[in-house]
């Protein structure tokens, strides 16, 4: 399900809009590298993919259905930089098009799923498969990101939701009553991502951007029986031998950005319920947020801290407080 | 994109809604969205204000209610899990109609509600009275990275083609029996991806393969270019103008 306008408050909103912003920023420079001159047709390509894939419902349990979210899919299948381009267009275009996720919250949906998803993916995935390379390091790496990637998506968003959500709701209480769907729809997830991937391997083994430096190398014989080996293209080497350490500090990198610039805005202005409520008078009869307790909640200095300050450091609470709830899109597409 | 697939997103028209210059439209409908967000939630009279504004639009526009109704489907999942705040909301609670419900939670409920049909709304009404691709000329116009521009303009123009296929295959997959029923059907499902991906590929590479032949370098060519005129501009900002009046009456 894509967030959709007032769901969370303008600061959060805006925080993730910016970090989200500078990620495709990232992503565009990257993608150019991964796809040369047939990026902007294979990435608009794969693109439609994600979106028909998203489509395809999968039965989760009893009563329940889910659907793909494609993050780590689309990493595995084209490389991180396009992947991320694709899911930020896909969002991009269900948003304005198809009015699914609002217009304000256009940047928190595309660090959800977008970012979050495909770099969660694409790190698991690069973790696993430099440990066994081989075809079946890529089936298990597949499964593992799609797995871990669906969770972690939902443990941002709660996150997020914790920091700015506009609705007075318990995260552990959401958590009990969505976590569960959320951790059968990952493996639903995983399932489908590796087999996917799987045929895709089978039959044309070169599409997979995350198995390129798997193929064997090609072995020539010379008509005196001489061998000699060419070499696979340096490139998919280099591309892979680097993969996920960019990843995982960008990771931290956007977690730490998105603590600070959040209650850096947070303790900039009152949102608009205070400042109303300060107006009316009606602040001190108000019960306190479910939240109150929460670190950043009062916005205001922590311990003589500037909150900016004091946001990345407290973001291991947010990680930890929040359970893994994330709110699914209905069946259609 | 041509005459040929009209989305039915789109509501072929020529009111002075559907006439106006697409980026115009596109940061009205934007800031429209900010000053919804920004609104209180208390000032229910404001949200009213706003709701009149976008049947004002709907009427000029010549986009019927049921058009926009049928799309507002879309926001189902989110009317479910707002009807459930007030229930699992904490916080200080009420009784109506025999239930406890939250305080806070009715009007958390009330606040998602009422700003993301607003939005939805605004949104439905621009892709009703802007074509898809003059949607994004007009993004690209707004300084969006025209590589991001042209990965959506690709997408578009290959959506109707791979929903196509995947409903072929569906039809496929269907004739010959197949329900998906629990987990044990996963693999059907994923194969059918699998192939549609490597399907959907090969077709791009052909496609990109016939545009290398005919000349394309990495960038299509712009052959009409978008304008705004002052007049346009201020016809099109009268919706998140007025917005913002009333937003600002609501703070007396």
């Amino acid at each position: 399900m894509h967030v959709p306008d007032g769901f969370f408050n303008a600061a959060t909103s805006v925080s993730a809009g910016v970090v989200a912003a500078a990620g495709v920023a990232v992503c565009l420079r990257g993608a150019k590298r991964e796809l040369d001159d047939r990026t902007a047709p294979m990435a608009g390509l794969v693109a439609a993919f994600i979106f028909a894939v998203q489509m395809l419902n999968f039965p989760v349990a009893a009563g329940t259905s889910g659907h793909l979210l494609g993050g780590a899919l689309a990493a595995i299948l084209v490389g991180p930089y396009t992947g991320v381009l694709c899911m930020a267009v896909v969002l991009l275009v269900q948003c304005v098009f198809f009015a699914d996720g609002g217009v304000t919250a256009l940047g928190i949906n595309v660090l959800i799923m977008g970012v979050v998803t495909v770099l969660v993916g694409w790190g698991v995935f690069r973790l696993v498969t430099r440990a066994v390379r081989s075809r079946a390091g890529v089936s298990t790496g597949a499964f593992l990101a799609a797995l871990v990637s669906v969770p972690v998506s939902a443990l941002v968003f709660s996150a997020l939701f914790a920091v700015g959500g506009t609705a007075p709701v318990d995260a552990a209480a959401v958590a009990a009553a969505m976590g569960g769907v959320h951790v059968l729809i990952g493996i639903g997830e995983a399932l489908i991502t590796t087999a996917t991937v799987g045929a895709v391997l089978a039959v044309r083994p070169d599409l997979v951007y995350g198995a390129r430096g798997l193929s064997a190398p090609l072995v020539l014989k010379g008509a005196d029986g001489a061998t000699s080996t060419v070499a696979a293209p340096a490139a998919a080497d280099r591309q892979a031998a680097g993969g996920v350490r960019p990843f995982l500090i960008g990771g931290i990198g956007v977690t730490l950005l998105l603590a600070g610039v959040v209650s850096f805005f947070a303790s900039s202005d009152p949102d608009g319920l205070e400042a109303v409520a300060e107006d009316k008078g009606f602040l001190g009869q108000a019960t306190d947020h479910p939240l109150g307790s929460w670190a950043l909640a009062d916005y205001g200095d922590v311990g003589g801290v500037p909150v900016g300050v004091a946001g990345p450091r407290r973001r291991g609470h947010h990680a930890g407080g929040g359970g893994g709830h994330r709110l699914r899109r209905a069946p259609q597409g | 994109m041509g005459a040929g697939h009209h989305h039915q997103l789109y509501r072929q028209g020529d009111s002075p809604v559907h006439r106006l210059p697409p980026h115009c439209k596109l940061v009205a409908v934007l800031a429209f969205a900010v000053v919804v967000v920004a609104t209180p939630r208390e000032s229910f009279w404001a949200f009213g204000c706003y709701a009149l504004l976008l049947a004002a639009v709907a009427v000029v526009a010549r986009v019927p209610l049921g058009h926009v109704a049928r799309r507002m489907v879309i926001e189902v999942p989110f009317v479910a899990f707002a009807v459930a705040i007030p229930f699992i909301g904490m916080g200080e609670r009420t009784e109506v109609l025999g239930l406890s419900l939250s305080v806070q939670g009715l009007w958390a409920a009330w606040n998602i509600l009422a700003k993301a049909s607003l939005g939805v709304v605004a949104s439905i009404l621009l892709a009703a009275t802007t074509e898809p691709r003059m949607i994004l000329l007009g993004a690209q116009r707004l300084r969006l990275p025209s590589l991001l521009v042209q990965i959506a303009m690709f997408m578009l123009r290959y959506l109707d083609v791979i929903v196509e296929e995947m409903r072929r295959m569906r039809v496929a997959r269907e004739s010959r029996g197949f329900v998906a029923r629990d987990v044990r059907q996963i693999p059907v499902i994923a194969r059918s991806a699998g192939a549609l991906f490597i399907r959907s590929y090969e077709r791009g590479e052909r496609v990109h393969l016939a545009m290398l032949s005919r000349g394309y370098n990495g960038s299509l060519p712009v052959i009409h270019e978008i304008s705004g005129s002052g007049r346009q501009w201020v016809v099109a900002l009268a919706l998140p103008v007025t917005a913002l009046a009333v937003l600002g009456a609501s703070w007396w």
